[in-house]
C-alpha cells in the first residue's frame, strides 16, 4: 500500500541497539575502574588494575561487540560477588558514612528479590497489589514450620542441619524449604487471586489492602487457630535451623555444613542470598520475554484488546499473581532462615509498601531500576538513615534547624513518603524506566472499560 | 455455501434499554457482509455479543458448529472469530511485532515453567512466531515498522496494525469494527481492495461495520441494516438500497413520503 509515503518516512527502528553516548559508557567503566582504586588504595598495582579495566572497556562502540551486551552485568555480578572481601577497605561517603556492611547486604539482597517478585504483578501484570506481605509471611512461617521444633509431636529429618538427629519437629534442608516455601506461597496467591482478580484498578488494590491486613492478624492470632497451635502467636516461631549443606557434601565436596558454625557466616548468608537474587532475575526477564509477559504487558494496557486477542484474563493474571508470590515466599523463607526465627511484627502492611516503594523509585516494569529502588531503600532503612542522623548530629546540622539533637530512623515511614511523592511530582517513571513505561507516563494511558465482568 | 456463523434471536438489554432486539443473522462462508445503520443502531453492540465482550441477555449464537453464546472473548477467539475496534485499541507501549504477537496468543504454546527454562522447542516456536508475525505486517503493508512502538505510528498504520494483529489470531471470520473511520478517500480505496485481497488469498470471511456507502456497496455481497436494535433490512446491496425502510431510518419519514 502507498509505497510512495512509506519511503518517504524515516525507517529508524525504536529499538535498534546503538552506540551509548560517551557519558554513560564512561560511567559505566569508571565506576568499577574507581572500586578498584578505593579498594586498593593508592597502591601502584591497583592504578594499573584500574587502567586497564578503563582502557579495555573504554573502546569506542565495544557494547555493539558480539558479547558486549554481557560485560556490563557481569562487571556487576562480580562487584557485588566480591563485596564481602572489598567492603572493609570502602572510604567513607559524605554524609552516608561508610558502605553497607555485609549484613545489611543480606537484607537487601532479600528486599530485591521481594521487590522483584512483587514487579511482577505491578510492574508487568499491571495489577495494583497492596498486600504482597502476606506471600513474605507465608514463606517465613513455612520456613519455620518445616525447619524447627515447633511442631514437636513429629521427628521428621530430611537433610536438615545444625540440629541433634532426634529433636523433634520437621527439620528439612533449608534448600528444599526455600522451594517449598515459593510453592505454598504461590498456592495462597492462586487462593488469593482466585476471587480477587476479577476486580480492576482501585477495587483490586483495595481487596489486597484487606488480605495484607489478615495476615498478620492470623499470624498474631494463630496460636489457638481451630484449636492448633498453627503460629505461636505473638511471641513467633524460634530458633529456625541454620541454612548449610550437611556433613556428606561439607566433607566430599567442601560446602559448609552449617552457616552459623562457619567462621564467616554472614559472607555465607550473603553469597546464598545473592545466588537466589541471580536466580529471581533470570527467571523475571525470562518471564518478561515470554509469551505470557507479553500478554501481561497487554492486560496492563488494555484488557479489552487482550481478551479480544485470545489473552484468557483471568488466568494470565493469576499466573502473574502466582509467579510473583513464589518469589515473595522464597524470599521470606530466606529472611526467616537468616533472621533465625519468624515473627509476626515482621509481616505488617507498612513492608508491603515499602516494597511498592522500591519499585516505584526504581521503576515499574524495569528488573534494573527495581533493583536499584530496592537496594537503595532497604540500605536506607537499614543503616543510611541511621548514618545520615549521625552525621547531621555530629556536624551541628541538627542543632542549626531543629535545635537539637534528632534520632533520623524514628521519621523513616514520613522519609520514604517524602521519597514516594518526590517521585512522582518529578519522576514518575522511577530512576531507570523500561522505555515503555516512559512515554506512557509523560503521555498518559487511555483505557476504558468496556469490559463485563460477569465473564469468567 | 454453510453458513460459518449464524445468530439467532440475539437480544441485549442495558436495563431498560433494548440495544439489540431479536436479531436473526447469518454469514455465509467466505463472503464479505456489511453491518449498516444510523449512529445508535446497536451495531457494536451486536459485534460485541459476536465476540463475546457482552453476554447476550437472549439468543443464540453458533460459530463454525459450536455454541459460542456467552463464551468469553479469548474462548471465541481461540475458535477462530478475530475482531479490530472502532477507537484504535492497541498495545501503545509494545512494539508492531509484539501487537502481533499478541494476537498469536491463544496459537501459541508455554506457560511459566517453559517460558524459564525455555526448551529447544520453545525456542524454535518463538522464532517461528517471529517470522510469522513480521509477514503479517509486511502483508498488511507495515513492512519495516516491525520495531517500531505502536504509538508512533501514523493512523493509517495504526489501522493497519490493527488488522495485521487481529490476523495473528488466525480468524476464520474478521470482524472490521469503521475500520476506514478517519482514513482519506485513497487510503479507504486501499484499505477496501485490502479487504478483498483478504478473502481471495487468505480465504476469509469478512463481517463490517461501515459507515462509508461506497465501500459497502463496493464490496459486500450482503448488507444488513439495523436500526434502533432491529434488522430493518437485509439484502445485496442493491436491494437494500432501494428499501424504503432504509432511506427512511436514514433520511427520516418526511423523505419517503
Amino acid at each position: 500500500m502507498a509505497p510512495g509515503i512509506q519511503a518517504v518516512r524515516d525507517s529508524t527502528p525504536a529499538l535498534k541497539r546503538q552506540t551509548m553516548p560517551r557519558a554513560k559508557r564512561a560511567a559505566i567503566v569508571g565506576i568499577p575502574a574507581f572500586f578498584v582504586l578505593a579498594v586498593t588504595g593508592s597502591a601502584s598495582l591497583g592504578l594499573i588494575v584500574a587502567a586497564l579495566i578503563f582502557g579495555s572497556l573504554y573502546i569506542p562502540a565495544w557494547n555493539t561487540l558480539p558479547l558486549g551486551k554481557w560485560i556490563v552485568p557481569l562487571g556487576v555480578i562480580l562487584l557485588a560477588v566480591l563485596y564481602p572481601v572489598y567492603q572493609p577497605n570502602l572510604f567513607d561517603v559524605v554524609v552516608f558514612g561508610n558502605f553497607p556492611s555485609v549484613d545489611t547486604g543480606v537484607t537487601m539482597m532479600i528486599f530485591i528479590m521481594m521487590a522483584l517478585g512483587l514487579n511482577i504483578v505491578v510492574g508487568y501484570a499491571g495489577l495494583l497489589d497492596l498486600g504482597y506481605v502476606a506471600f513474605y509471611a507465608m514463606g517465613a512461617y513455612t520456613v519455620a514450620w518445616f525447619a524447627s521444633q515447633h511442631f514437636s509431636n513429629v521427628n521428621v529429618h530430611v537433610g536438615g542441619v545444625g540440629v541433634a538427629p532426634n529433636t523433634p519437629g520437621f527439620h528439612i534442608s533449608i534448600w528444599l524449604v526455600v522451594i517449598i516455601a515459593g510453592v505454598f506461597a504461590t498456592l495462597a496467591g492462586i487462593l488469593i487471586g482466585f476471587p480477587t482478580l476479577r476486580l480492576r484498578g482501585d477495587y483490586l488494590a483495595i481487596v489486597t489492602l484487606g488480605f495484607g491486613e489478615i495476615m498478620p492478624q492470623i499470624a498474631n492470632n494463630g496460636d489457638n487457630l481451630f484449636g492448633r497451635n498453627i503460629t505461636n502467636g505473638p511471641q513467633g516461631i524460634n530458633p529456625i535451623d541454620p541454612p548449610g549443606f550437611g556433613n556428606t557434601l561439607h566433607n566430599t565436596v567442601g560446602l559448609p555444613a552449617d552457616y552459623l558454625s562457619s567462621t564467616n557466616s554472614t559472607r555465607l548468608f550473603y553469597w546464598t542470598a545473592l545466588f537466589l537474587v541471580l536466580v529471581t532475575v533470570f527467571c523475571t526477564v525470562r518471564l518478561r520475554d515470554s509469551r505470557l509477559g507479553r500478554a501481561w504487558i497487554a492486560i496492563r494496557e488494555d484488557e479489552t484488546a487482550a481478551a479480544a486477542m485470545g489473552v484468557p484474563l483471568m488466568r494470565t493474571k493469576t499466573w502473574a499473581y502466582a509467579a510473583g508470590a513464589f518469589f515473595g515466599g522464597v524470599a521470606g523463607a530466606y529472611y526467616g532462615s537468616f533472621k533465625g526465627g519468624t515473627f509476626p511484627g515482621d509481616f505488617y502492611f507498612n513492608i508491603s509498601i515499602f516494597i511498592l516503594c522500591m519499585v516505584i523509585l526504581g521503576g515499574m516494569g524495569n528488573v534494573w531500576g527495581v533493583i536499584v529502588g530496592a537496594a537503595f531503600l532497604s540500605y536506607l532503612n537499614q543503616e543510611g538513615l541511621a548514618n545520615i542522623g549521625a552525621w547531621m548530629n555530629a556536624n551541628g546540622v541538627s542543632d542549626f534547624v531543629f535545635r537539637k539533637q534528632i534520632d533520623v530512623p524514628l521519621y523513616t515511614s514520613g522519609i520514604f513518603g517524602v521519597i514516594l511523592v518526590l517521585t512522582m511530582l518529578f519522576r514518575p517513571e522511577g530512576l531507570i524506566p523500561s522505555s515503555r513505561r516512559k512515554a506512557e507516563f509523560h503521555e498518559g494511558v487511555h483505557d476504558e472499560p468496556l469490559y463485563d465482568v460477569t465473564h469468567e | 455455501m454453510a453458513d460459518l456463523l449464524t445468530a439467532v434471536g440475539v437480544r441485549k438489554e442495558f436495563g431498560g434499554l433494548v440495544a439489540v432486539n431479536d436479531v436473526d443473522f447469518t454469514i455465509p462462508e467466505r463472503t464479505i457482509v456489511s453491518l449498516i445503520g444510523p449512529n445508535g443502531a446497536g451495531k457494536t453492540t451486536f459485534f460485541n455479543m459476536l465476540t463475546g465482550v457482552y453476554k447476550p441477555t437472549a439468543g443464540q449464537i453458533v460459530f463454525d458448529g459450536h455454541d459460542v453464546t456467552g463464551k468469553p472473548p479469548h474462548a471465541i477467539t481461540q475458535r477462530g472469530i478475530g475482531r479490530t475496534f472502532q477507537n484504535i485499541r492497541l498495545f501503545q507501549s509494545m512494539t508492531s511485532l509484539e501487537n502481533v504477537l499478541v494476537g498469536m496468543h491463544s496459537r501459541l504454546k508455554g506457560g511459566v515453567l517453559r517460558a524459564v527454562i525455555k526448551p529447544p522447542s520453545l525456542k524454535r516456536e518463538e522464532i517461528a512466531a517471529r517470522e510469522k508475525a513480521h509477514d503479517l505486517l509486511e502483508f498488511c503493508g507495515l513492512s519495516g515498522r516491525d520495531d517500531e512502538y505502536a504509538r508512533n505510528l501514523a493512523y493509517g498504520d495504526q489501522r493497519r496494525l490493527e488488522v495485521a494483529r487481529a490476523l495473528g489470531t488466525e480468524p476464520k471470520l474478521l470482524l472490521l469494527d469503521e475500520p476506514t473511520a478517519g482514513m482519506n478517500p485513497q487510503e479507504t480505496a486501499e484499505f477496501t481492495a485490502f479487504v478483498g485481497k483478504l478473502r481471495e488469498e487468505e480465504g476469509l470471511t469478512v463481517l463490517m461495520i461501515e459507515h462509508d456507502m461506497r465501500v459497502v456497496m463496493g464490496i459486500s455481497e450482503r448488507v444488513t441494516v439495523l436500526d434502533y436494535g432491529e434488522k430493518i433490512s437485509e439484502g445485496t446491496p442493491q436491494e437494500v438500497q432501494r428499501d424504503e425502510r432504509v432511506i427512511e431510518a436514514y433520511l427520516g419519514t418526511a423523505a419517503v413520503s
